[in-house]
């Protein structure tokens, strides 16, 4: 069980809010790592049924120990709820000398909901850019597609290679852009994924001590290069975000909703 | 025997206006076989470019390609204002040239 300690602040949920992830550089420690490649190497990760709870899964494997670190849990915890359900994982593979670029795509198919799942990326190896890796794109989270359908895009402005070392886990909103890069190494790639499905209603579950700080609002209106003009749509989809977050119906960010919300009665 | 091929190039801007920045950009080469596909450079695949090949369709224009397709602008259905997905300001630009077949 995380202790507060290993809880998100407003400032991170304020970035995934923005962004639609967070990054956790070089958080697995080595041994760890390189027992999960093993397993990864023997295809040891056993495939549970959805829906499961994750605490009753992989108690005797490294993955599993992976994922009960108490700084993942403290981001599970805060992301989808201390109990949270298995939804699928997955071992990516990209083989050596692999040439192609996957198409952009977002999992599942398009979802409406306000409530969330989130996705794990786990990087057990070194990562450089010859190797891959995962290509994402953030603040696309919002945006309402089905799988494929953004397969005609190729590149953006803005995109970001998970060039990482070993050990490096990304959380994602299940909403977000992505594809697999090319191998031009003469090593296997993977990326662990775990999607993970909330079981409690996702308000403050993080530490919200810092829930006031200004710097959360500046967080939630960073802008990304590729929105053009469409940034303010994202902003308004950023405060109902936050509102849903936090409870409070009545927050705002430079006044985008409270003027649109402003319908005088008064005779 | 020569023949005549097509290339695409397909530019999403920042807004309508034909001079508004690329925010991003597809690659689609008719002339090239598949096995050149992914050898010169992957810009025509995901990731497989950092920045942009033009400034603006304009740009491009003066570079010689034809744009071939304007983006249709179409009011929000009702309950939808908010809403976000495709890029919207999508457009498409040939260029033709003479292979050997």
């Amino acid at each position: 069980m995380a202790d507060s300690t290993h809880l998100l602040n407003s400032k991170q949920m304020a970035r995934f809010v923005a962004e639609g992830y967070l990054r956790f550089d070089e958080l697995v420690p080595d041994e760890l790592n390189r027992a999960v490649k093993r397993e990864m190497d023997d295809q040891a990760v056993p495939r549970e049924e959805a829906g499961s709870p994750l605490s009753t899964i992989w108690n005797d494997t490294a993955v599993g120990r992976v994922f009960r670190l108490p700084e993942i849990e403290g981001i599970i915890h805060s992301l989808v709820g201390k109990d949270p359900l298995y939804d699928h994982h997955a071992v990516h593979t990209v083989a050596a000398g692999h040439h192609f670029g996957q198409h952009w795509h977002a999992d599942a198919i398009i979802d409406t909901r306000k409530h969330f799942d989130i996705q794990f990326m786990y990087f057990a190896h070194d990562t450089p850019r010859e190797m891959g890796g995962t290509l994402i794109l953030p603040g696309s989270h919002y945006r309402r597609i089905s799988e494929s359908d953004i397969a005609r895009y190729h590149n953006f402005v803005g995109q970001v290679p998970m060039v990482c070392k070993a050990g490096t886990v990304i959380v994602l909103h299940h909403g977000m852009w992505h594809c697999a890069q090319p191998n031009r190494t003469d090593e296997k790639r993977y990326m662990f994924k775990l999607r993970l499905n909330p079981t409690v209603r996702q308000l403050r579950l993080w530490n919200t001590d810092d829930i006031d700080d200004p710097e959360v609002n500046h967080i939630l209106s960073t802008n990304q290069p590729w929105h053009g003009n469409e940034e303010r749509i994202e902003h308004v989809n950023r405060i109902h975000f936050w509102r849903f977050l936090t409870g409070d119906d009545q927050f705002d960010n430079h006044y985008w909703l409270s003027r649109i919300e402003n319908e005088p009665e008064l005779v | 025997m020569s023949e005549s091929r097509q290339k695409l190039l397909v530019l999403y801007l920042r807004t309508p206006d034909l001079h508004a920045g690329v925010v991003a950009w597809s690659e689609y080469d008719g002339t090239a076989s598949a096995d050149e596909r992914h050898t010169s450079g992957d810009a025509a695949d995901s990731g497989g470019a950092t920045n942009p090949p033009y400034d603006s369709v304009v740009d491009a224009m003066r570079d010689g390609w034809r744009v071939v397709q304007f983006p249709q602008q179409y009011p929000a259905y009702p309950g939808t204002e908010y809403q976000v997905s495709y890029l919207k300001y999508e457009y498409i630009l040939e260029k033709m040239e003479v292979v050997d077949g």
